[in-house]
C-alpha cells in the first residue's frame, strides 16, 4: 500500500519533468561554426589596422595568431573548448596609441564547445586613477545591500522550511533559478512578454512546483517517517534532477533578459545605482517588510511560528500542520523564484545560479539562526555586505570565500546564529 | 542498436579507474556516516587535498611523488582537524553544512589568481605521475575485448586502485569490530550514553573524521595519479552527491556497500550515457529528438540519477545491501 502510494508519487514526478519537456521546447545550444576568438580594435573611434593578437593554450603551446585588418577585425581559430591565454603585442601598435589598462596585456579567457567568444582590448587614455577606497567602498556597500536582499527573500523558505519539517533542502537553489529562467523564456524566448509580466507568471508556476513537491512527494514520505539523512538524499536527488532538466532545456550559456538590460545610473553622492537595481532593493525592501508583517499578525503567519516553535503543541491546539507546511513550501518557493528573477535581471540568468547561491543561502539562514525567518533576512543581508565589500581589498573571484568564512567563524562563536535559540542545537 | 558496445563501455567504466576512486571515497563516507553518524557532504574536499597535495609537491615544487602523496594525505589529516575541533560538538545537520561550505571555499581558493603559482590557478597542474607509471610492468598494448578494453597505463592504475580498496574496506572493518569501532558505532546510537561512560566522545569522532578523510584523499591521490594531473573543476560540490548517491545505492553500514555501490553507480552511469548516444546516432528516430540526444547524454543520465536517489529513498531506503534497522540511527 505504502509503496504503490510512493510509487505514485515518483511517477507524478517523471511526469511532470516529461511534461515540461513538452511545454517548454528546447533551447539548447546550437553548435555554431567552432570555438574562436574574435574582436575589432578601436582607438578614438576608428579602427586600428595591423596589431598583432596571439593566443597560447592552457600549457603554454601557441594556438594562434592575427593581424587586425583595415576594419579593426581579428579572429582566432581555437582547436576546442577550453583556457586560453590572449596577448596583444603591445609593440605593433601605432605611435601614440596605448592600453588603456597596461595590466590587461594579456586576457584568460574560458570557451565553451561551439562558442566564439569576443575579446576586448580597450585602447585609449589611461583612465584617471579610479575611484579612492572611499567610493570604492560605498559602493560596495550598496552592491552589498542590494545582493543581500536578493539572498535574504531567497533564504527565508529554506530557513523556515528547515523550522517546520527539520528539512535541510539542497534543491532550494533550484527553485531561484527555475523562477529565472521561466520570466527568461516568457520574457526573451518565447513569448516577449514585459519583463514584470514574465517575472510573476514565473513566480507564480515555481510556487506551485514547490508546492507540488510538497504535496505530491514530500508529505506522503513524511508519513512514512523517513529519517532526516533520507530526506537530504530526496532533496538532493531532486536537486540534481531539475538543475539537469535546466540544463537540457536552457542550455549551458548565461543568457539576459530583454527590459532594463542597459540604464543610466542614478548618482546621490558616492553612491551610483541604475533605476533598475534601484527598485529591485525597494522592492525586495516592502516584501521582506511583507513576509515580517505577515507572519506577525496573519493568522497563517501566527501558525506558522507556532508550528516553527514546537510542532506537537501546534498541532494539538488545533493547526493544521500539513496545511501550513504546504503554505510555507509554496510562498518559499515562490519568494525563491522572486529572488532568482532579480538575481537575474542584475546579473544573468543561468543554470547553476541557484546552486552557487544555495552555499550563500545556507551560510545567510545558519548566521541568521537555522529555521527562523527574519534570521533569514538578517543573515542574508550580513553574507550580502561581507560578499561585496570583501571585493574592495581582495579579489571578486574569491568573495565567496569570505562568506563561507563567516559561516565558519560564526559556528565557532555563536552556533545558535544571531536571532537563534540555544536550545536549536541540541 | 549494438548492445555489445553499450555493456562493453558500461563494464569499463563499472570496473575501471573512476569507479574504484568512488569506491574509495564512499568507503570514507560509509565510516563517516555508516559507522561513526558523522553527516560529510563535503568529501570532495577531502578528495581535492589528497589530489592537490601531490601534485603541488611533484609539478610546483619538483619534489618526488612519494613524497607528494604523504603530503597529500597530511593535508587531509589537517583539514578533518580543523574542520572536526570547531563542528563535532554541533548537531549532524550544522557539520553537513559547515563540510560541503568548507570544501567549497578550498576549491574557489585553490582555482583563484592569487594560488595560480602554486595549485596553477584554473588550468591545473600536469605531468605528475611519471614515477608512478614507469612502476608499471605490464606490457604495452590493449587489454580486454571490444570496448571493454583498457591501455596498459588504466590497467595498471586500476589493479593499484582496486588492492586500495579492499585494503580500506579490510580496515575499516577490522576498524569497527575492534574496541574502538564498537565505541564509534555507541556513539551514533546513543551520543549521551557514551559519554555517560566516561568516553571522550569529540574525539572519537574525530578520529573517524580523519580516517574517513584519509581515505578520500587517497581517492583523489588515485584521481590525480590516472589523469597525471589536477584540475579545480573535478572537485566541484557535485563529486561528493555522486560518492553518498553510490553508498546509498550499495547500503549504508556495510562493508560491501561503498565498492558495489560504486561499481554499479558507474556501469548505470555510462551504460544509460552510451545507451542514448547509441539511440540518437540510430536513424529510425525523429531528427528533433535526435538533434536533442546529440550531446545531452551526461545530463540525461544525471536527470535518471536524480530520479533514482528519489525513487530508492522511497521504495527502498536502506539500499541494496543495507539493513532497514541502522535506518534511523545517527540522525
Amino acid at each position: 500500500m505504502s509503496n504503490a502510494r510512493s510509487l505514485r508519487s515518483v511517477v507524478a514526478l517523471v511526469a511532470v519533468a516529461v511534461l515540461s519537456l513538452f511545454l517548454f521546447g528546447s533551447a539548447q545550444a546550437q553548435d555554431g561554426e567552432g570555438e574562436a576568438f574574435s574582436g575589432t580594435l578601436r582607438f578614438g573611434g576608428e579602427p586600428v589596422e595591423g596589431v598583432r593578437i596571439s593566443v597560447v593554450g592552457a600549457n603554454g603551446e601557441a594556438v594562434g595568431e592575427a593581424v587586425t585588418g583595415a576594419d579593426g577585425r581579428w579572429r582566432i581559430e581555437l582547436p576546442g573548448p577550453g583556457t586560453y591565454r590572449a596577448t596583444i603585442d603591445t609593440d605593433t601598435l601605432p605611435e601614440g596609441v596605448t592600453l588603456r589598462d597596461p595590466e590587461r596585456q594579456t586576457l584568460e579567457v574560458t570557451v565553451t564547445a561551439g562558442r566564439s567568444r569576443p575579446l576586448i582590448f580597450a585602447l585609449g587614455e589611461p583612465v584617471s586613477r579610479g575611484p579612492n577606497v572611499g567610493e570604492k567602498l560605498a559602493q560596495a556597500v550598496l552592491n552589498g545591500v542590494k545582493f543581500g536582499l536578493i539572498i535574504a527573500m531567497c533564504a527565508i523558505g529554506l530557513s523556515l522550511i528547515f523550522g517546520l519539517t527539520g528539512l535541510i533542502n539542497f534543491a532550494h537553489g533550484e527553485l531561484v533559478t527555475l523562477g529565472a529562467i521561466l520570466a527568461w523564456y516568457f520574457n526573451a524566448d518565447t513569448f516577449g512578454a514585459p519583463l514584470i509580466l514574465a517575472g510573476v507568471l514565473a513566480v507564480v508556476v515555481a510556487g506551485a512546483a514547490g508546492g507540488g513537491v510538497e504535496f505530491s512527494l514530500l508529505r506522503p514520505l513524511r508519513a512514512r517517517r523517513l529519517g532526516m539523512f533520507q530526506f537530504m538524499v530526496v532533496t538532493i536527488g531532486l536537486s540534481l534532477l531539475a538543475r539537469h532538466v535546466m540544463l537540457l532545456f536552457f542550455g549551458p550559456d548565461r543568457e539576459r533578459y530583454i527590459d532594463y538590460a542597459l540604464q543610466a545610473e542614478w548618482t546621490f553622492g558616492p553612491f551610483a545605482v541604475t533605476p533598475r537595481d534601484f527598485t529591485i532593493m525597494a522592492l525586495s525592501a516592502v516584501i521582506l517588510i511583507g513576509v515580517a508583517v505577515f507572519l506577525q499578525r496573519a493568522r497563517t503567519g501566527k501558525a506558522i511560528r507556532a508550528v516553527a516553535d514546537n510542532p506537537e503543541l501546534a498541532e494539538s491546539s488545533g493547526i493544521d500542520v500539513d496545511r501550513v507546511v504546504l503554505v510555507v513550501w509554496v510562498a518559499g518557493a515562490a519568494l525563491a523564484a522572486v529572488g532568482g528573477v532579480f538575481f537575474g535581471s542584475v546579473e544573468a540568468v543561468d543554470w547553476l545560479m541557484g546552486f552557487r547561491l544555495l552555499l550563500l543561502m545556507f551560510a545567510a539562514v545558519v548566521l541568521g539562526g537555522l529555521g527562523t525567518a527574519y534570521g533569514a533576512m538578517v543573515g542574508g543581508l550580513l553574507i550580502g555586505l561581507v560578499t561585496e565589500v570583501s571585493t574592495v581589498w581582495a579579489s571578486p573571484e574569491i568573495k565567496a570565500v569570505f562568506a563561507l568564512g563567516v559561516l565558519v567563524l560564526a559556528l565557532l562563536v555563536r552556533p545558535q546564529g544571531i536571532l537563534g535559540q540555544r536550545e536549536r542545537i541540541g | 542498436m549494438d548492445f555489445d558496445i553499450i555493456f562493453g563501455n558500461a563494464a569499463r567504466a563499472g570496473l575501471g579507474p573512476q569507479a574504484a576512486i568512488f569506491a574509495l571515497a564512499a568507503i570514507g563516507l560509509n565510516l563517516h556516516f555508516g559507522y561513526a553518524g558523522l553527516l560529510n557532504f563535503g568529501q570532495v574536499g577531502f578528495m581535492m587535498l589528497g589530489a592537490y597535495g601531490t601534485a603541488i609537491v611533484v609539478a610546483t615544487w619538483g619534489g618526488s611523488l612519494w613524497l607528494g602523496i604523504p603530503f597529500g594525505l597530511g593535508l587531509c589529516v589537517a583539514f578533518a582537524l580543523a574542520l572536526g575541533i570547531p563542528t563535532l560538538r554541533l548537531r549532524s545537520d550544522y557539520f553537513a553544512i559547515t563540510t560541503i561550505a568548507a570544501a567549497e571555499i578550498l576549491r574557489l581558493l585553490i582555482r583563484s589568481s592569487p594560488a595560480t603559482d602554486i595549485t596553477g590557478g584554473p588550468f591545473g597542474l600536469q605531468a605528475i605521475a611519471n614515477s608512478f607509471f614507469d612502476l608499471n610492468f605490464l606490457p604495452d598494448g590493449r587489454f580486454g575485448w571490444g570496448t571493454f578494453s583498457y591501455s596498459s597505463n588504466q590497467l595498471w592504475v586500476m589493479i593499484v586502485a582496486w588492492i586500495l580498496v579492499v585494503l580500506c574496506s579490510a580496515l575499516v572493518l577490522a576498524l569497527i569490530r575492534s574496541p574502538w569501532g564498537r565505541v564509534v558505532r555507541a556513539i551514533r546510537e546513543d551520543e549521551d550514553a557514551v559519554l555517560s561512560l566516561g568516553k571522550n566522545t569529540v574525539a572519537y569522532k574525530l578520529q573517524a573524521l580523519v580516517i574517513g578523510g584519509v581515505i578520500g584523499g587517497l581517492a583523489g591521490v588515485i584521481d590525480a595519479l590516472q589523469q597525471s594531473g589536477v584540475g579545480s573543476e573535478n572537485f566541484e560540490p557535485q563529486v561528493t552527491f555522486f560518492a553518498w548517491a553510490a553508498l546509498i545505492l550499495g547500503g549504508l553500514a556495510t562493508t560491501v556497500g561503498p565498492v558495489v555501490g560504486a561499481v554499479l553507480f558507474w556501469f548505470l552511469r555510462e551504460g544509460v550515457e552510451s545507451f542514448i548516444r547509441e539511440l540518437s546516432e540510430q536513424g529510425w528516430l525523429p531528427n528533433a529528438l535526435a538533434d536533442f540526444l546529440d550531446g545531452a547524454e551526461g545530463a540525461i543520465s544525471i536527470v535518471l540519477m536524480g530520479i533514482g536517489l528519489v525513487a530508492l529513498m522511497a521504495l527502498r531506503p536502506q539500499g541494496i545491501f543495507g539493513r532497514r534497522r541502522s535506518l534511523h540511527l545517527g540522525t
